[in-house]
């Protein structure tokens, strides 16, 4: 289980990037390389260049301006896991990243490769989606901006354009008092790709009204998605209408079923972990 | 020997092997580099069944580094097919597929290189053209008329099909109370060491020898290398002082070695071929059993147990490999550690479309086990009567050893009961049931599971000739040499290599236990097969009894010598003599020293009694206790020795999500002496996380187009340590009369009750909703769509 | 291409090709064998050795990638720590508490236990089979090789206690 032979680019800048992608149509971003490295090795990825972006000048920032928290493409997991400024203001992403493979995979894995991995059960491309993240790419001289929504297309599968390379990952901050958050996943073993996935973010004002409520479900689907669940503002929010409304949501979509787990069962968990979810956040906020 | 004094033995001592593999100086075989080494990678053939018209590899030749491209057409011609044990002389098997590839993942070529990468280079450079074939994959199917033969030349896809009937089966069925029918499934896994088959083999043709290096675990594996390739057993020299990383009975890499060894031959230079895991999992010969049994229980209304129809069918893949003998092992404890007095048991193997088996842990016990177990569960349920009292019922008495089973095999001793006090004095049976209808108020399902078995020990061959009627073998023997050299320093010589069991620490703890040294001083040694003795390698849960045996005979035979000539030198007669750390003292006070012996012995022949040879030296060939015999009337003895186990476990699950958690797990085990017990604890250990893995994770998937979909450890999923539980082992100490110090094996222990008590709990758990699991692994997708059905059901009929 | 690594305190220059793994380079190139390859797509965890203190998984990291990083393997491990002279007290431990049985999982599970015990000094039973979890040992069932860990982190501990305290 070796890899094809590949030349291999260290650049130092966005520019040089970019250029690289440029002259080499079969050229591949290394980013970690936890998901990668075994594509090549199973030689199931065969690009004739990878360009090592772990240098790039800037790629590890992690910064808040503003409203907007921007994270590097090459921002480790494990970084990220013990950043404050995350802490402070994504809650949701610092429960997510635990789930994240294995201690020692967080410690190569970084967030921007994960994203553009796009696997299903990713729990990075998961969060961004839910918290409605927006990805910033670079093709040749176009800056190009992606709502993470709009990104992820299918298993392994995005928008990403074929010479483009994402160099920021912008979350908004929220501008009310209070965000509550729950994520829950199911695997076989802790630590495997989902069976399915739940993010819940919950966001209320100053005077406990609840603003918004954002629900994302991965593993269980082709590629994660924002769920809208509505009808929650005439009533007041309570865990059983919460997950009538969630079956609800979930009626119309199609579930992904293999020997692991059947369609089925994808289904029912997720309603399920969807409910903890919801919890979670309701707790954090108080609410109930 | 008296039990009581034991100085070494049975004591907490630190493992002599484990200083080495700490500091990351284990001899494993893919750090054994040899000059002007080549490097092979193997071509798989991705049809489940199809007849090769044409292997072109001329771009693949052409690339740099590339050495030699080696097809079946060329072994064909070259070399005798792998031996299989088995009368059945048209199902043929080599290393690499001859015209007709029968598994998806079946190797074709080999591509020779000057490094892995290379090789693997060139096999995207290989083009197949192939004629597809119909193939089957299950072995229902494939004992059907209308399927197509794996061999065609065999004329079926049965490989073995015997029935045995013992005692009275049709007289118990008919004045039993009760008859109950059930069919349970054992999924295809394995063992899957971590470390992959590997080896080296180096022909040098100026001496007519072949060097091999391998990950080894197998019995007569020089023999087979040598009969196939047709060298003489003396042209073979296999290093036992390899390090294997883990085994647990696979590690028979007998295709991957006589592969190796070819080329070598044929190209004169060393070969190593490590597996990588992709060619392991699909192909490496190495899956377990995949068996369906269809049981039929004859009982009173007591609960009394009194025969057992049992048909069991294992899908042995491709070619024969194991498979077939681990439906006969099982014979040997065919009703588990209960009096059932009469049974029928129907053994089947077929070949089928899928990869082929090897010898996992147990030998086909842990399935067996399963089976049996999961109807003494069924019995109780359908009686109502509670699971653990129904065991104690049907148990053999402590009394009532030795006990003799229908099938012939005489159980050595026992006390099943006393284990279960013992471990419910750690656990507690009814806190356990209480604790269980606590959680059950709170909505979680949460079941009590049990499993009682044995552990057949001291393996021999006995299943073999009862399987197949040529084969004529009485003894599976072990040997062991030791030599005191003239500094007076003890070497012990093993002839076997060691994949975690301890070997080295078992015969230097015996040695020194009988010699009174101690064992730390005492230097094992793992020669070469042309320096060994005749062996059988650590199989059927032997190496306590039979290596420790023989080390203990050849100790003895040491402190014999050493007796005769502390007599001799004083005069008195062994009554009056006493050996007694590493000296001899007379009653009258006279001194023989150790150093006083190894002069004496070593340099002073003079002084030795007349005749005696210089030299202080022995050996060993032991024959398996109480073997010896072939079968009779299909009845045969097998194994000397029978370990008890106990299991008791606790699991809940959401029922939704139905992930099993293992809340609590103990076992009581009772493998009579042990020789150290970290060792033993350690192997019961791990043998109950590898049940963990058959009971709920592990199996190797194909999907209806003859794929298998598990092979990666992304999708075969082995227990990490998130998944075992805390386990808890209560030791009980049951001596074997038939051993040197009453010692019974213990190396398949935990594997051959968890998967069943597993089983049992998820059973327990579902038992108030009237529904049940009978196939492993349970997943937890399976179960959690059986409750919805039938949650759904019940709404129907509201 | 020409690359530099520094391996357990010595700068190793070796002609390797890009696609050469970390795993691969430590083994062949270095020639130390104490890191096992196990399955070559970062599962199994016995391939792990500590980059810059943390553990990592050798198959996942292409040797160029490593330039400029620091490495230890279990050939290493003992360099800075060892009290006896020849094992570390986490090798130590696994000895004692029998934390193994092959030793083809050992030398992963030892340097992962390193880089636990490096962050977390007392860490809960919990804590190690979640920082272990990455790391497949098919012999032991996990329950010595916890006992092990758990036993070096109490005379990690100990030793770090000044002697008047102790």
């Amino acid at each position: 289980m070796k890899p094809a032979p590949f030349n291999y680019e260290r650049p130092k800048t966005l520019d040089a990037v970019c250029d690289f992608l440029a002259k080499n149509s079969n050229s591949l971003i290394l980013a970690g390389g936890q998901s990668l490295l075994p594509m090549l090795s199973m030689r199931l990825s065969r690009p004739s260049l990878l360009i090592d972006v772990a240098h790039v000048k800037g790629f590890e920032e992690i910064k808040k301006i503003g409203n907007t928290i921007n994270i590097g493409p090459m921002v480790r997991q494990s970084v990220a896991l013990e950043s404050s400024v995350l802490k402070n203001h994504l809650p949701l992403l610092i429960k997510a990243l635990p789930f994240v493979g294995h201690p020692p995979i967080r410690v190569r894995g970084t967030l921007g490769g994960s994203l553009v991995q796009a696997d299903p059960s990713g729990e990075i491309p998961l969060v961004a989606v839910t918290l409605g993240a927006v990805f910033h790419i670079r093709d040749g001289n176009d800056n190009i901006e992606i709502l993470a929504r709009d990104f992820f297309l299918g298993p392994m599968l995005t928008a990403m354009p074929s010479s483009g390379c994402l160099y920021k990952i912008s979350f908004p901050v929220s501008k009310y008092s209070k965000i509550g958050c729950g994520f829950h996943e199911i695997a076989s073993r802790k630590s495997d790709y989902a069976f399915a996935s739940t993010a819940v973010q919950i966001e209320q004002n100053e005077n406990g009204k609840i603003e918004t409520i954002s629900l994302g479900i991965g593993g269980a689907l082709d590629y994660p998605q924002v769920i809208n669940i509505s009808g929650y503002n005439e009533k007041k929010i309570n865990l059983k209408l919460l997950k009538e409304l969630i079956s609800e949501a979930l009626l119309n979509i199609d579930f992904v079923g293999d020997f692991h787990a059947s369609a089925s069962y994808r289904k029912r968990v997720t309603i399920k972990l969807a409910s903890r979810s919801f919890s979670d956040a309701l707790k954090e906020i108080g609410y109930i | 020997m008296k039990r009581e004094k034991f100085k070494f033995l049975s004591k907490d001592r630190v493992p002599s092997e484990n200083s080495r593999f700490v500091s990351g100086k284990g001899n494993f075989v893919a750090d054994i580099d040899r000059p002007n080494m080549l490097h092979v990678a193997i071509l798989p053939c991705h049809e489940p069944a199809a007849i090769i018209k044409k292997i072109d590899f001329s771009k693949a030749l052409e690339l740099k580094g590339v050495v030699d491209i080696v097809t079946g057409d060329e072994l064909l011609n070259a070399i005798k097919p792998l031996l299989n044990g088995l009368d059945t002389p048209h199902v043929k098997r080599y290393p690499l597929a001859i015209k007709r590839v029968r598994y998806a993942g079946e190797w074709v070529c080999a591509v020779v290189a000057n490094s892995r990468a290379v090789a693997e280079d060139a096999l995207e450079k290989i083009s197949l053209e192939l004629i597809k074939q119909e193939f089957v994959l299950d072995a229902e199917e494939a004992l059907s008329d209308k399927s197509p033969n794996v061999h065609p030349d065999h004329g079926s896809n049965i490989l073995l099909e015997k029935k045995f009937i013992w005692g009275e089966v049709e007289k118990d069925f008919d004045k039993s109370d009760h008859i109950l029918n059930y069919t349970v499934k054992w999924g295809r896994n394995s063992t899957v060491p971590i470390e992959t088959f590997g080896v080296v083999a180096e022909w040098n043709n100026i001496e007519s020898i072949l060097d091999v290096w391998a990950s080894i675990q197998m019995p007569k594996f020089s023999d087979h290398i040598a009969t196939v390739l047709g060298l003489k057993g003396n042209d073979v020299r296999v290093h036992f002082d390899v390090d294997v990383g883990g085994s647990y009975g696979v590690k028979r890499g007998i295709k991957h070695t006589i592969l190796a060894s070819y080329i070598s031959r044929k190209l004169n230079r060393p070969i190593k071929f490590i597996e990588d895991r992709l060619e392991n999992m699909r192909a490496g010969d190495a899956h377990g059993p995949e068996r369906k049994f269809n049981v039929s229980l004859a009982f009173d209304n007591n609960g009394k147990i009194n025969s057992m129809k049992m048909r069991a069918l294992d899908n042995a893949g491709a070619y024969a490999g194991r498979a077939p003998f681990q439906l006969g092992k099982p014979i040997g404890a065919i009703v588990g550690p209960y009096k059932i007095s009469s049974v029928e048991y129907e053994a089947i193997s077929v070949t089928t479309n899928k990869a082929v088996q090897e010898a996992v842990r147990g030998f086909g016990q842990a399935p067996t086990n399963y089976a049996l177990e999961t109807g003494v569960d069924k019995v109780a349920s359908y009686l109502k009567v509670d699971k653990l009292d129904l065991r104690k019922l049907n148990f053999i008495k402590a009394s009532e050893f030795p006990y003799t089973i229908p099938s012939g095999s005489e159980y050595d001793s026992g006390d099943y009961l006393t284990v279960l006090e013992k471990v419910f004095k750690e656990t507690n049976y009814k806190d356990l049931i209480n604790k269980r209808d606590k959680l059950r108020k709170k909505g979680i399902m949460a079941g009590v599971g049990i499993a009682s078995c044995l552990e057949p020990s001291g393996g021999n061959s006995s299943f073999e000739p009862l399987l197949n009627e040529k084969n004529k073998t009485t003894t599976w023997m072990e040997s062991c040499q030791i030599n005191v050299d003239a500094l007076g320093d003890i070497i012990v010589k093993i002839h076997t290599t060691s994949s975690g069991q301890g070997h080295e620490t078992l015969v230097s703890t015996i040695v020194g236990e009988i010699l009174e040294v101690s064992p730390e001083k005492i230097r094992v040694s793992r020669p070469n097969s042309l320096e060994s003795l005749p062996g059988n390698s650590p199989v059927g849960s032997r190496m306590a009894i039979m290596l420790g045996g023989a080390a203990a005979r050849a100790a003895d035979k040491i402190k014999s010598k050493i007796m005769e000539i502390a007599k001799f030198k004083f005069g008195v007669s062994k009554d009056n003599l006493i050996y007694k750390n590493a000296s001899v003292i007379s009653n009258d006070g006279n001194v023989l020293t150790w150093q006083q012996i190894i002069d004496l012995c070593h340099r002073q022949i003079n002084e030795l009694p007349s005749g005696m040879d210089p030299g202080l030296a022995s050996f060993d060939i032991m024959q398996v206790p109480t073997g010896g015999k072939l079968p009779k009337n299909n009845k045969v003895h097998m194994y000397p020795c029978y370990s008890f186990e106990f299991h008791l476990v606790l699991i809940t699950f959401d029922p939704v999500i139905c992930k099993p958690n293992i809340l609590s797990y103990t076992v009581g085990h009772d493998c009579g002496t042990v020789i150290n017990p970290s060792i033993v604890t350690g192997m019961t250990y791990g043998g109950v996380a590898h049940g963990i893995g058959a009971a709920l994770f592990e199996e190797f998937v194909y999907d209806e187009n003859g794929q298998l979909m598990t092979q990666s450890f992304l999708d075969y999923l082995m227990p990490s340590s998130n998944e075992i539980p805390e386990i808890k082992i209560v030791k009980h100490c049951t001596p074997s009369p038939h051993t040197y110090f009453g010692q019974k094996g213990s190396g398949e222990s935990g594997y051959l009750g968890a998967p069943a008590a597993i089983s049992s709990a998820i059973n327990d758990a579902l038992n108030p909703l009237k529904l049940e699991v009978s196939s492993l692994p349970i997943r937890m997708h399976f179960v959690s769509d059986l409750i919805a059905s039938h949650e759904n059901n019940g709404k129907f009929k509201k | 291409m020409k690359i530099e690594i520094n391996i357990n305190n010595n700068i190793e220059i070796h002609e390797v090709e890009p696609r050469v793994t970390l795993l691969d380079f430590i083994r062949d190139n270095v020639g130390l064998k104490g890191t096992h390859a196990g399955c070559e797509h970062g599962v199994c965890g016995a391939c792990t050795v500590l980059m810059n203190g943390e553990a990592v998984r050798s198959c996942l990291v292409l040797a160029v990638q490593s330039m400029g990083d620091k490495i230890i393997t279990i050939e290493g491990v003992n360099s800075e720590d060892s009290e006896s002279g020849l094992l570390n007290i986490i090798q130590d431990a696994f000895c004692e508490k029998h934390g193994l049985q092959c030793g083809y999982c050992t030398s992963g599970m030892i340097l992962t236990a390193e880089a636990l015990l490096k962050v977390n000094t007392s860490p809960t039973r919990e804590e190690v089979r979640e920082a272990i979890s990455g790391n497949i040992c098919r012999c032991t069932g996990y329950v010595q090789i916890v006992d092990s860990i758990m036993l070096a982190a109490d005379r990690l501990s100990k030793r770090n206690t000044s002697p008047d305290k102790s």
